[in-house]
């Protein structure tokens, strides 16, 4: 009887050690990862229509910076760009769909700020858009500085978002008393502003220049110089899976870092033989990168190949759109930008 | 949940929410906590929700009258209404009425003063503050009059039942009414003075209307376009409720020589109601519910405000979801409790 009862506590502790064994391999490779490899698309959480952010033309087919990291990310996971599922959101709704599950990459011209990063379950991952906000106003106002500005201005904007948060702090700096005007969707603000309801439209500048094309006659609206905050925006993921999280954060980066060296989708395959062995880690002629997040060696060359580097998405879909043809701080930090990636080795 | 690395906790109500509202009923700027912003909302909730109600019952009650009405144009006009207005979605006509009603609406320094003091603008309708002095001497004569009232009806009353004799009670009541607050402003020392709209100018081209009473054009859209929605099933209530009646009821108060009011008053309403009550107290709460569309068109109700811009500040979805959802519930219970304490008061008492 004891013999029998030695026998079988041996056993179970084998069972045990293997389990652990297991467990803790299967630990090093993502959740989300596995899940996003079981479905065959990536999914992802971008806004209603931003032109050059994300924005679906009129058969579907979603274009802009923000997509193009989703797109990025599908490249990198699955080998292909275009298996990506797109789930618009509104500015309330974004982050209750990336904790909730509903989608896995938020990229939606989101705001990095400490709270949103620390508190409610997020991690923002990178930068892939330096914005700052900035009020437009009628040209036929006559004002073309904020300092213009006087008691009583109405200000129409989306709820949700930290243009509510600055759009105070910077009336309340001032001591200008202000009628904030907020609706749940872009168009609905656009509409209020155009139609008089209101005497300035304030988001974030890129976001003014995005909207400003949808307008009746856009000559009759100006942006006004004043920036009047920082609006780092960047793809964010949940917490707690560090694979995944990284695996977005390096999909961003290895776009800007392939800009830098000059890899774009024409000539990335011909790179392969450069003699720069950066350049040859980009494209996956040496080392092994992708090994770390349990992809494969050519995860970062199909990025560059079938989405293109930092600048060419810029250039498609932000400069040749007519939205910001400067490219400003967004510009490589060799060229006197602020776009600066940590090296990929 | 914590998986999802999400935590929970209702301590975040206390913290400074750091954004405006609009449009408020009490005293609130973002220097106040989220649990202040959530009874700005509650408020103004409550607000567009109390508008909606009395102005739909008004209306229903008015055009289910009309659809009885033995003139052929108004019964088709009062049916036209009625068709029209709850066929169409009411998120539509909410935003019908705020982009494509409002819009038409002229720009602060093109507006025509109504009565000289009145302004409707696309920011909104301008009117005057009024500025009491000495207002609870007027307050303690109203209260005086309202007590005086139910007296002199419980008096009539009972001269009625004793003596057979009627006293005009309506006249009375109206004439009291009038006269002891006019005494508080002759002796009572009550002043009453006006803070009217001044048309201020921003810029080349964009004007506002400072001081005197501002109400925003959300309101505005947002309470026509519930009262008028919500009315069409209230006037078919009250058609219902008339119609439940049999026609020998009016026939027989007719024949002891009541008059066509009085037939209305005294036989026909007491015994509609009671029909009407329960189905109306269905459209209130549906009017209520119906409120939080507000978020469409910028009118800061509790969603927009607390489970909009707060529960986006905070990322405290479950809390503040929940809240909210208790919230809904515990107001359409409470106006579901009121009316039926009314309708119980109105039944028919067995004996």
């Amino acid at each position: 009887m004891f013999k029998y009862l030695k026998q079988l506590t041996s056993f179970i502790a084998m069972v045990a050690v293997l389990f652990a064994f297991t467990t803790e391999a299967m630990a090093k490779k993502s959740k989300t990862l596995k899940n996003t490899q079981k479905k065959g698309f990536v999914r992802c959480g971008v806004s209603q229509g931003l032109p050059g952010f994300s924005n679906a033309d009129a058969s579907g087919n979603w274009t802009g910076v923000d997509v193009d990291v989703c797109r990025a990310v599908a490249a990198a996971v699955l080998g292909d760009a275009n298996k990506v599922k797109f789930t618009p959101l509104s500015a309330k709704e974004r982050f209750t769909a990336l904790t909730s599950g509903e989608i896995d990459i938020l990229s939606r011209n989101t705001t990095w700020t400490l709270s949103r990063d620390a508190d409610i379950g997020l991690t923002f991952v990178g930068v892939n858009f330096y914005d700052g906000q900035g009020f437009m106003v009628r040209k036929s106002s006559g004002i073309t500085s904020t300092s213009q500005f006087k008691n009583g201005i109405s200000a129409c904007t989306n709820i949700g978002t930290t243009t509510e948060l600055n759009m105070r702090d910077f009336f309340n700096s001032k001591g200008i008393s202000y009628e904030p005007v907020a609706f749940e969707k872009a168009d609905e603000v656009v509409a209020a502003y155009d139609s008089g309801r209101c005497d300035t439209y304030t988001t974030d500048k890129s976001g003014l220049a995005a909207q400003r094309t949808k307008m009746q006659n856009p000559d009759e609206h100006i942006v006004l110089p004043e920036t009047i905050s920082k609006e780092p925006l960047g793809p964010v993921v949940r917490q707690g899976d560090s694979v995944w999280e990284d695996i977005v954060r390096w999909s961003l980066n290895v776009m800007i870092e392939a800009e830098e060296y000059g890899i774009t989708s024409g000539n990335a395959d011909s790179m392969k033989t450069s003699e720069n062995p950066a350049i040859k880690r980009l494209v996956g002629a040496e080392g092994e990168l992708g090994a770390a997040f349990g992809l494969d060696n050519d995860w970062s060359l199909r990025i560059i190949k079938q989405v293109g580097n930092y600048g060419e998405s810029y250039k498609r879909n932000i400069a040749d759109t007519g939205i910001l043809p400067d490219r400003g701080p967004n510009q490589l930090w060799t060229k006197g930008g602020i776009l600066y990636v940590p090296p990929a080795r | 949940m914590d998986n999802r690395g999400i935590e929970f906790g209702y301590g975040f109500l206390n913290q400074e929410s750091s954004f405006d509202v609009q449009f408020s009923l009490i005293e609130y700027d973002g220097s106040h906590s989220y649990a202040r912003a959530y009874l700005v909302g509650l408020l103004n909730t409550l607000l567009v929700a109390f508008l909606g109600i009395i102005i739909s019952t008004i209306i229903g009650v008015v055009v289910g009258i009309a659809r009885l009405s033995p003139n052929y144009l108004i019964e088709r006009a009062a049916a036209f209404y009625v068709e029209f207005f709850r066929n169409i979605p009411l998120l539509l006509q909410i935003f019908f009425w705020y982009f494509a009603a409002l819009r038409a609406l002229p720009l602060p320094q093109d507006s025509e003063a109504m009565f000289g003091v009145f302004y409707l603008t696309i920011k909104g309708f301008f009117m005057p503050r009024f500025i009491w002095d000495n207002l609870d001497v007027l307050f303690y004569s109203i209260i005086a009059v309202i007590i005086s009232i139910i007296v002199i009806r419980n008096y009539a009353k009972k001269l009625q039942e004793n003596q057979g004799k009627q006293l005009p009670v309506f006249s009375i009541s109206i004439a009291l009414l009038i006269v002891l607050p006019l005494l508080t402003f002759l002796f009572g020392g009550v002043s009453l003075s006006f803070e009217l709209p001044v048309l201020k100018q921003l810029s080349t081209t964009s004007y506002v209307y400072k001081g005197g009473l501002g109400i925003p054009p959300e309101l505005i859209a947002l309470t026509l376009a519930l009262a008028l929605y919500t009315a069409t099933f209230i006037a078919e209530c009250v058609r219902a409720g008339i119609q439940g009646i049999s026609k020998g009821q009016k026939e027989a108060a007719a024949s002891i020589g009541l008059t066509p009011n009085q037939v209305l008053k005294l036989v026909i309403m007491p015994q509609a109601l009671r029909i009407i009550i329960p189905p109306t107290t269905n459209q209130y709460l549906n009017l209520t519910k119906n409120s939080s569309l507000a978020a469409a068109i910028a009118y800061p109700d509790l969603v927009l405000v607390f489970a909009g811009t707060a529960l986006m500040q905070t990322g405290r979805a479950i809390e503040i979801v929940s809240i909210t959802m208790f919230t809904y519930l515990s107001i359409s219970l409470s106006i579901s409790l009121l009316m039926n304490w009314y309708n119980k008061k109105i039944a028919i008492k067995e004996k």
